[in-house]
């Protein structure tokens, strides 16, 4: 199968509805000309042209919110937040205006939009650019939230995001815009609300998201010969499947969970809760364990960056310890 | 086109012989630390040796160095994500900024800032910022302590013609003008943010027009003249202190591209020439020596010995040590009380 990278399945996503669905439009900072700040939307403009690829000014709450607008009269709105650290920017309009409007209005509106933003560490832009801030959009109801670990899962679960009738957080993952991937040519989805099993094991369940997929599922691999690791990415944090969650569990009796974000608050914490409070509680033979980002803003300096979220060393260390 | 018209001229000779020699000497080897700093950054940045982004003032330096010369040490400002300039202008040790370029335990902030996060509280300092905006409403704060103490010092915010369409800039400058707060407020007009001229992110081409809707002196100088820089800030201080905010654009453009990576796709080659003859250090080198304050040699030292602190800044950035990962809890708060 053809290989392509991260950003250029979501910019296949974006353009292929576009052309399927005139009502979709994309706005956003320097995504024309200058193709986006991680070079997404190269070339996007030459094709649609500037009625629907929209270059704004420096105004995150108008972006999100005009988005709200957009959508509640009648358009498919993408827009696109440069860092998603400047979510924070336009939060009252994510999460006061398109979150609830819906069940405000009674069930009379739907809001179909996309807030597309690339999160998380490793590039050595510090504590305001390097944030994995996906537990504060998990905790409004009315917002779905989705954060693809693959070239595939990006185009697939993009595409439904587009189609959606509702806000749609879509978190992208700075470190793998250059990655490239298998992405099948003829057209697909992926709907959201359904987990991917990355590898399949008897011994122990990591759940794992966005780019801590890919280091998840290398040390299982270098761990092959002690432990049987099933590697499970829910894809989207909201809607969960937990149904893939628990079954997991139950078959392993181990889960650990890691995630890029702090810790403490993490949307790692409802993984637990999801197991702890099923069936496949009986099913434990260890305490259900957490690997999170350090409680601290994200450091500058590489190996201080780097300490700051999990490594393959300390992901080692807990499922030794899980294990043990 | 790179000349300053006669009338600028006259007025800028003027102000240069209204000033000492020591602070001229002050003014133009800041100008040339900033630029040479950068040229070192730029070149750190082209051999991937340093990791992250920068964003480079290049070009934009008369309007740091020319406004905070009306500073003292206990006056304060905030700056942005292009901050060098503004760090170096405020009164800075090159050493310890360098370091944080570098993420050195001996930076400024102890390698966990690098270069969008300089800050220096001593010297009122109060931090380069990474969210554009985000330092315009530190600023207004800032100018609320200074009122309550009534002790005459001011405030300088620097933002970017991007930022002007932030909200933070709205609710802020609104909250300096009924509160009559000793803050200046700087835009420095580099004609685009990021990819995006200021032409087609407004519907204005005076951007000082915007204090209007304040009720507060808006005027717009020439960012590439430290002398009108200078001249205006200086008329701008007397009014905070007195009466309140104060709103300044100064036209200015930046040389190098907006952070590490960008091809220039938005703007041409003409148009970047054309600045570039307006380049603010030979513009104020002109006007030294027409003063007859200094003389070409003089200025020719400055020059070097600029070049050769940045040498000694890398020097002891290069020779310091990493932070301990062992430091990477620390500061998350202040101790208790
Ligand atoms: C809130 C926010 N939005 C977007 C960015 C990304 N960004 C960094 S600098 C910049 C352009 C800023 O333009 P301007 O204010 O004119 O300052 P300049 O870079 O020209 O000095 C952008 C879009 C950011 N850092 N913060
Ligand atoms: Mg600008």
């Amino acid at each position: 199968m053809r290989e392509i990278t991260y950003a250029e399945a979501i910019r296949e996503a974006m353009s292929e509805e576009m052309r399927r669905d005139e009502s979709v439009f994309f706005f956003g900072e320097d995504i024309g000309i200058y193709g986006g700040a991680f070079g997404v939307s190269v070339g996007m403009i030459d094709e649609f042209g500037a009625e629907r690829v929209r270059d704004t000014p420096i105004s995150e709450a108008a972006i999100i919110g005009a988005a709200a607008g957009a959508a509640v009269s009648g358009s498919r709105p993408i827009a696109e937040i440069q860092f998603s650290d400047f979510i924070s920017i336009g939060m009252d309009q994510l999460g006061n205006q398109a979150a609830k409007m819906r069940y405000m209005f009674g069930g009379h509106a739907e809001v179909p939009m996309v807030v597309r933003a690339p999160a998380g560490s490793g590039t050595g832009a510090a504590a305001q650019h390097s944030q994995s801030q996906e537990a504060w959009y998990c905790h409004i109801p009315g917002l779905k939230v989705v954060i693809p670990s693959t070239p595939y899962d990006a185009k697939g679960l993009l595409k439904t995001s587009i189609r959606d009738n509702n806000p749609v957080v879509f978190l992208e993952q700075k470190l793998l815009y250059r990655k490239k991937g298998e992405v099948p040519e003829e057209e697909y989805t992926i709907p959201l609300g359904k987990a991917d099993i990355k590898r399949e094991g008897s011994d122990l369940t990591i759940v794992t998201w966005g780019r801590m997929v890919s280091m998840v599922l290398e040390v299982a691999d270098a761990l092959k010969d002690q432990f049987s690791i099933e590697v499970l990415d829910p894809r989207t944090l909201v809607p969960l499947d937990r149904d893939a969650i628990v079954t997991s569990a139950k078959k392993t009796g181990h889960v650990l969970v890691v995630h890029e974000a702090v810790q403490t608050g993490g949307y790692g914490g409802e993984i637990v809760a999801t197991v702890a409070d099923s069936e496949a509680f009986y099913y434990l033979d260890a305490p259900i364990k957490r690997l999170g980002g350090l409680d601290i803003p994200i450091p500058y300096n590489p190996e201080l960056e780097r300490n700051a979220v999990p490594t393959p060393e300390k992901i080692e260390q807990a499922i030794r310890d899980l294990m043990a | 086109m790179g000349e300053l018209t006669e009338k600028q001229k006259a007025q800028a000779l003027k102000t240069a012989q209204s000033l000492s020699k020591d602070k001229l000497h002050d003014m133009y080897t800041k100008m040339n630390h900033v630029r040479a700093f950068e040229d070192k950054v730029a070149y750190f940045f082209s051999r991937g040796m340093v990791h992250g982004t920068t964003h480079l003032y290049s070009g934009e330096e008369a309007t740091a160095i020319g406004a905070l010369a009306n500073l003292d040490d206990d006056d304060l400002m905030t700056s942005t994500h292009r901050g060098h300039g503004h760090t170096i202008g405020k009164g800075i040790d090159l050493k310890k900024m360098m370091a944080e370029l570098l993420g050195k335990e001996t930076g400024y902030c102890r390698g966990k800032g690098g270069s969008m996060h300089i800050a220096d509280l001593t010297r009122g300092n109060l931090g380069a910022n990474g969210i554009v905006g985000g330092g315009i409403p530190i600023a207004t704060g800032a100018g609320i302590t200074l009122k309550l103490r009534n002790e005459g010092r001011v405030v300088v915010c620097f933002f970017g013609d991007g930022a002007l369409n932030e909200g933070t800039f709205h609710e802020s400058v609104n909250l300096a003008s009924i509160w009559d707060l000793p803050v200046i407020y700087i835009c420095e007009n580099n004609q685009y943010g990021m990819s995006f001229s200021a032409k087609k992110s407004m519907n204005v081409d005076d951007l000082s027009v915007r204090a209007k809707a304040y009720g507060i002196p808006g005027v717009t100088v020439d960012g590439n003249d430290i002398f009108a820089v200078y001249e205006a800030v200086k008329k701008a201080k007397k009014h905070a202190l007195k009466t309140g905010p104060y709103f300044i654009v100064s036209e200015t453009y930046r040389f190098m591209g907006h952070s590490k990576s960008d091809a220039n796709k938005y703007r041409s080659k003409e148009e970047i020439a054309e600045w570039k003859d307006r380049d603010p250090i030979p513009r104020m080198r002109a006007i030294l020596v027409e003063t007859g304050q200094f003389t070409d040699s003089e200025l020719d030292a400055i020059e070097e010995q600029c070049k050769q602190d940045i040498e000694e800044a890398v020097k002891f950035a290069e020779n310091s040590a990493d932070p301990s990962v062992d430091s990477i809890l620390d500061d998350v708060f202040a101790p208790s009380n």
